[in-house]
């Protein structure tokens, strides 16, 4: 994965609140095999309707996108995750997320960046006529007008993004710490890692 | 050894921690992990390009259903028909490949085992009280009606425990849902969990963990605490899960992969111990009187946009929250629908009895109970009542539901995930409504311009009768 430090871009003022995973990619688009070319149904829904910010010039590719409160309900799909990179989006600025949508963004390196509503409202003024920068290393949102507002981050998906690391990789160097829980299962609870194998 | 007293999901959690890092992110072995085909095959293609394996076959079961047409599988000469979507017949073939390459139990298409993965895990006993469960599907919390763990991932994760049976979390927080009292003839599961829904919001459990507790969730059947537990992530919780007892046991005894004999007993006396020990601490607490709760209906597209059948379409303006009130003006908009308008005057030209949430035999005997000897109006054009599993479809027909529901002008299906979410044929047509026993009311969920209204299975049974949203109570004899 590539690592992420600082995006810097126009950030398409969306906005809304509880944008579910429906709304990013609709399931007519989940028969894919790949994790490719999902861009094109990205938003499909808001798209067709007249005066829509993501199809406004400056936004086309924009990096950010700032949005209401709970963004990614519903859907696990992280066909999701997958439309939004493929769009160009690097990262999402809203003042809360879905656990699973946050989870899935992260795997794919686009990083969700969680503020106070008051802040996600200045710079949803900004995004329309200005850039907005994050800086993942400082954990700022800066401004051309010094606006700077600091965000949390979890110190291991910080980490894994500042290093482009594979989180799979990663658990697999930890193999003989899992079997050794696999041991202790088996001899406490035989029954239950037989699972598909103890056919009745 | 003398701990401090711990709720289920901390029980469940400590049992299953592999590791836990100094950041408190802890590496939980997964005991179960369930296979569809819609975000299954980038996984299996990760795995490939990276030369791993499945560290664990046998804790893996797949099963078709997202994409599966619900009409015929198998002609007149015992052939099976195609499918005619290429990209679902490519998906589905994928799934086929993949699970026959890696060593894992598949359940194919035309199999009697095959089912929506929700309603499958439980019923085969693959799905055991005190596991942790995962699945690339939301509404993996369904099988906390068990006592389970169980949440739902993206492919990367997916991935993760093909390679590993591990995942990567953090800790969520504690949450009770406690519902004294008992719930009123004719408001079943569902209801209770549009009105939780519609109390908590969708955001309402969002880093939590929920416990189902109190008298209405022991009283209730195992089918109906998968309903609950189903739509927990309705609620913004990941998880939501009832502590196991007689009834769970009772249900799981002898299905394909629950445990056998000597096995059997020692499963059962650990099982009794998971139970939240009193004085137990949970970060939020939500009471509700299960006495005030009447049969629910959606008005809006979102899932907390919940009100009683005897209410109406709420005023925009009656919201606080500034961006809730244009929500509901967009919402409405989409809907057709104005406020003060009665829920009961709502006409419907579309039904649907099934999804993960309604489609276990104690939701068809629901739906049959309020169609027996009756016929669908005739304004609604499109009735189909679909199966949660082979398993179930075979009960039904020999209860003989299948013919209360044909003979009522319903179409009886082939088990799928079916009209829930508008992948497979079953959709719902723009601009028509559709009384449906699914879990969202997303826009274009069931359909481009579909407008979607979520009841339980005996109010869908009503609208199919009457033509319009109707208060299942009022048809009683």
């Amino acid at each position: 994965m590539e690592p992420v430090r600082e995006i810097e871009g126009r950030a398409c003022p969306f906005g809304r609140k509880n944008v579910d995973t429906d709304l990013i990619i609709p399931a007519k688009w989940l028969k894919t095999i790949s994790r490719e070319g999902l861009g094109r149904g990205a938003f499909e829904a808001l798209r067709g309707q007249p005066d829509n910010v993501f199809e406004r010039e400056e936004f086309l590719g924009a990096p950010i996108i700032i949005a209401g409160d709970n963004f990614g309900c519903g859907s696990s799909r992280e066909h999701a995750a997958w439309a939004l990179l493929d769009m160009g989006v690097k990262a999402v600025i809203a003042p809360s997320f879905s656990d699973i949508f946050s989870g899935n963004a992260f795997k794919n390196g686009i990083l969700t960046v969680e503020l106070p509503q008051e802040a996600v409202d200045r710079l949803l003024e900004v995004a329309e006529t200005d850039p907005v920068t994050i800086d993942l290393e400082r954990q700022i949102v800066t401004t051309p007008f010094q606006d700077r507002f600091t965000f949390e981050i979890d110190p291991f998906r910080k980490h894994c993004l500042l290093e482009g690391l594979d989180e799979v990789g990663l658990t697999l160097a930890r193999d003989a710490a899992i079997s050794d829980y696999e041991q202790r299962q088996d001899s406490e609870m035989p029954w239950l890692g037989r699972g598909t194998s103890l056919a009745a | 050894m003398a701990s401090r007293p711990r709720t289920l999901y901390e029980k469940i959690w400590d049992a299953h921690v592999v590791e836990r890092r100094e950041d408190g992110t802890c590496l939980i072995f997964i005991d179960r992990h369930l296979v569809h085909e819609v975000t299954s095959p980038q996984a299996f293609e990760a795995l490939r390009m990276s030369g791993r394996k499945v560290r664990r076959p046998e804790l893996t079961l797949a099963v078709p259903d997202h994409n599966l047409p619900t009409t015929a599988r198998i002609d007149a000469n015992g052939q099976r028909i195609p499918i005619a979507d290429r990209a679902s017949a490519e998906q589905l073939s994928a799934l086929e490949r993949n699970t026959a390459d890696f060593g894992v139990h598949y359940f194919g298409a035309t199999a009697l085992e095959q089912g929506i993965v929700h309603v499958v895990g439980p019923e085969q006993g693959f799905s055991l009280p005190g596991t942790t469960i995962v699945c690339g599907d939301s509404h993996t919390a369904a099988h906390g009606g068990v006592g389970a763990l169980a949440f739902g991932i993206g492919t990367s994760e997916v991935e993760h425990v093909l390679a590993t049976q591990t995942l990567l979390l953090k800790q969520s927080k504690a949450m009770e849902i406690v519902v004294e009292g008992q719930l009123g003839p004719g408001v079943t599961a569902k209801d209770l969990i549009l009105h939780i829904i519609g109390v908590i919001g969708t955001a309402g459990g969002t880093g939590y963990v929920i416990e189902y507790r109190g008298e209405v969730f022991e009283d209730m059947s195992v089918e109906s605490r998968l309903t609950v537990c189903n739509m927990s992530i309705e609620g913004g919780a990941r998880a939501g899960l009832v502590a196991p007892d007689d009834k769970t046991f009772a249900y799981l005894q002898d299905r394909r992969f629950s445990p056998k004999g000597d096995d059997w007993d020692r499963a059962v006396a650990y099982w009794r111990t998971l139970k939240t020990d009193p004085g137990a601490r949970f970060d939020k607490s939500v009471r509700i009187d299960a006495s005030k709760i009447e049969p629910s209906v959606t008005w809006g597209t979102s899932p907390e946009d919940v009100v009683p059948i005897g209410g109406v379409v709420p005023a925009p303006e009656s919201f606080a929250d500034p961006s809730k009130q244009q929500a509901a003006r967009a919402s409405l908009e989409y809907m057709g629908l104005t406020p003060g308008q009665r829920m009961d005057e709502v006409e419907v030209q579309n039904v649907f009895i099934g999804s993960c949430t309604n489609s276990r035999i104690e939701d068809l005997r629901a739906a049959a109970e309020v169609l027996k000897g009756r016929r669908k109006a005739d304004t609604v054009k499109w009735a189909i009542v679909v199966p949660g599993s082979g398993l179930v479809k075979r009960q039904a027909e020999q209860e003989g539901l299948d013919r209360i529901f044909t003979e009522a002008g319903l179409e009886w299906r082939e088990p799928g995930c079916s009209a829930c979410l508008g992948m497979n044929p079953d959709k719902v047509p723009a601009n028509e409504r559709c009384a449906s026993t699914s879990n969202r009311n997303f826009v274009g969920r069931q359909g481009p311009g579909a407008r979607t209204h979520l009841v339980s299975p005996a109010m869908a049974a009503a609208a199919a009768l009457t033509g319009r949203l109707t208060d299942v109570r009022r048809l009683a004899d």
